[in-house]
């Protein structure tokens, strides 16, 4: 270690604040921050990256899903500090230019929201969960999860579980599981899946108004 | 929050003697529950060593057919990995089981085990509890206690052990391994969480100081057969209020081996040693499995409000133990 690695570690040791540098969508961004700051309150009281939501703040609701280096978490019990090196992903940072991302895309036209307050993390949620089943990735409801068994068929009770960490007190889960269904069906060339269509609501919302 | 200081470390070593033998420090993994419990006062570490990059992410086969998977391996991982999945499924449904997508991604498997129990009188500062505060009391006895132990408890502390993981791994009799500053050590997790008598604070046997850097699992072809079941208040997303890990050889209608562990009925996982010792041999019959549950259950000792425990683990365990045969004999 050289020796201003060891002197910064020292200085790290005595202070409880540090400056650190975090890569949020693409963009650095440095500031200093007290130990005990949430990668959440960083986010949205220092960044103005407003777009990631505060709920519960204990990690039990997932408004404040983003992504870390790909994977889904919750910013609310990711300290900053601990954030540093990492790549984060906001809702802010899903769409490229005007064209929004396959996930938001089907939520807007699925009406997969009614108040919008849990929105951002349902999406970078719906986002991380798609790629984990198109990784094989099996859940608490895949009946076989042995490698051989292959991967489980996304059903509405595959993208329910999965979506389980992502509370919505409107109450808009059934138009979540549809637009969750047809992005993974979108990024996957294939059909939405059969049984995403859930109590006798069609998947086209266009349809039925 | 009180403040604390923050270093990262590099290297196995260097985790080890930057905590020394500091009480007030703690190693940062996930954070999915240290983290939590600092934001309500629970915890007040002066300075927090952060180990997420530390080089025990991988799970690799061991020479004699077993896993070792590192400490810092995440849940979502743990539960990915195809060698787990093949070899212990039971291991892969009981990760799969806990918490959300989300918090797998974060919560490794060495804060799984290190996780603190989630009962009410604990994680509320304002309320006595021995094993937040010595000596204070145990509210739980007397009062809101339908989740919490059936098995192995005392009048001091009645909490459960929150984890699914730990359960499964307890099963497969799973060893931890750990590094102090006087060098490596493990402890077979059958015996790394100590009795609860009257000490509750004393959770582990981990040595201060130690950090721990694996779990080894054995090989066991009977794991290959297995199965997790957990109930809770609600479909997904809950903490258990009865679980079972279960693993089961039967041969020419006999019990050829069998493992059981059972979860959120003690301040650990509760290896079902009576169920496995009436199990061995023995045919593999209705009756045998209600002689095996029973057997592990009398020397369950209920509260007021949780005797439906002793119904749930006695169903869980026939219902389990029979799905397993009827799948070994088709």
């Amino acid at each position: 270690m050289s020796a201003l690695a060891t002197r910064k570690k020292l200085l790290m040791a005595l202070s409880t604040s540090s400056v650190i540098t975090l890569k949020i969508n693409g963009e650095k961004h440095t500031l200093p921050v007290d130990h005990r700051t949430t990668l959440l309150d960083a986010l949205r009281e220092r960044l103005d990256l407003t777009g990631t939501k505060k709920g519960c703040d204990q990690g039990q609701c997932g408004a404040c899903t983003v992504l870390l280096d790909g994977r889904r978490g919750v910013a609310c019990l990711q300290l900053a500090v601990a954030a540093e090196g990492r790549e984060i992903t906001t809702v802010e940072g899903l769409a490229d230019g005007e064209r929004l991302h396959p996930v938001q895309q089907a939520f807007l036209d699925l009406d997969g929201f009614q108040c919008g307050y849990c929105t951002p993390g349902q999406i970078c949620s719906a986002i991380g969960a798609i790629e984990e089943h198109a990784a094989g990735w099996p859940s608490a409801v895949t009946d076989d999860v042995r490698p051989e068994a292959g991967p489980p068929p996304l059903s509405a009770d595959e993208i329910r579980e999965r979506m389980s960490g992502n509370l919505c007190r409107c109450g808009a889960y059934n138009s979540i599981v549809q637009a969750v269904a047809r992005a993974a069906g979108a990024a996957s060339g294939t059909d939405p899946v059969p049984g995403a269509s859930v109590h006798g609501v069609t998947d086209s919302k266009e349809t039925v108004a | 929050m009180r403040e604390f200081g923050y270093q990262r470390a590099s290297d196995v070593a260097g985790a080890v003697a930057l905590l020394g033998a500091d009480p007030d420090t703690r190693f940062l993994g996930g954070g999915t529950n240290l983290v939590d419990l600092m934001k309500t006062g629970v915890e007040r570490p002066a300075r927090l060593v952060d180990i997420r990059e530390l080089p025990l992410g991988e799970i690799e086969s061991t020479a004699d057919g077993g896993l070792r998977i590192g400490a810092t391996v995440t849940n979502g991982d743990l539960a990915a990995h195809p060698e787990v999945r093949r070899r212990y499924p039971a291991l892969a449904q009981a990760v799969l089981a806990g918490a959300s997508g989300q918090l797998r991604n974060m919560a490794t498997v060495g804060g799984n085990l290190l996780q603190r129990t989630r009962c009410g009188y604990f994680t509320d500062v304002t309320k006595p509890c021995n094993k937040r505060l010595p000596g204070s009391g145990c509210p739980a006895v007397t009062g809101d206690h339908h989740n919490h132990a059936i098995l192995g408890a005392s009048e001091n502390c009645v909490a459960v052990h929150p984890s699914d993981m730990a359960v499964a791994l307890t099963a497969f009799d799973a060893v931890v391994h750990y590094e102090t500053a006087d060098g490596p050590g493990e402890s077979p997790l059958g015996e790394f969480y100590l009795p609860v008598g009257d000490t509750p604070h004393r959770e582990t046997a981990l040595p201060p100081g130690a950090l721990i850097t694996g779990v080894t699992l054995p090989p066991a072809p009977v794991a290959a057969h297995s199965r997790y079941r957990k109930v809770r208040e609600r479909a997904s997303y809950a903490f258990a209020i009865g679980s079972v890990a279960a693993a089961l050889d039967v041969r020419d209608g006999v019990v050829h081996d069998v493992r059981l562990a059972l979860g959120a009925v003690a301040s650990r996982p509760w290896r079902a040693g009576a169920a496995e010792r009436v199990l061995a041999g023995a045919p593999a019959t209705t009756d045998s499995w209600t002689a095996a549950a029973d057997a592990e259950l009398a020397a369950a000792r209920p509260l007021p409000h949780n005797g439906y425990k002793v119904t749930l683990m006695r169903n869980l365990m026939v219902a389990e133990l029979t799905r397993l045969a009827e799948e070994a004999a088709r």
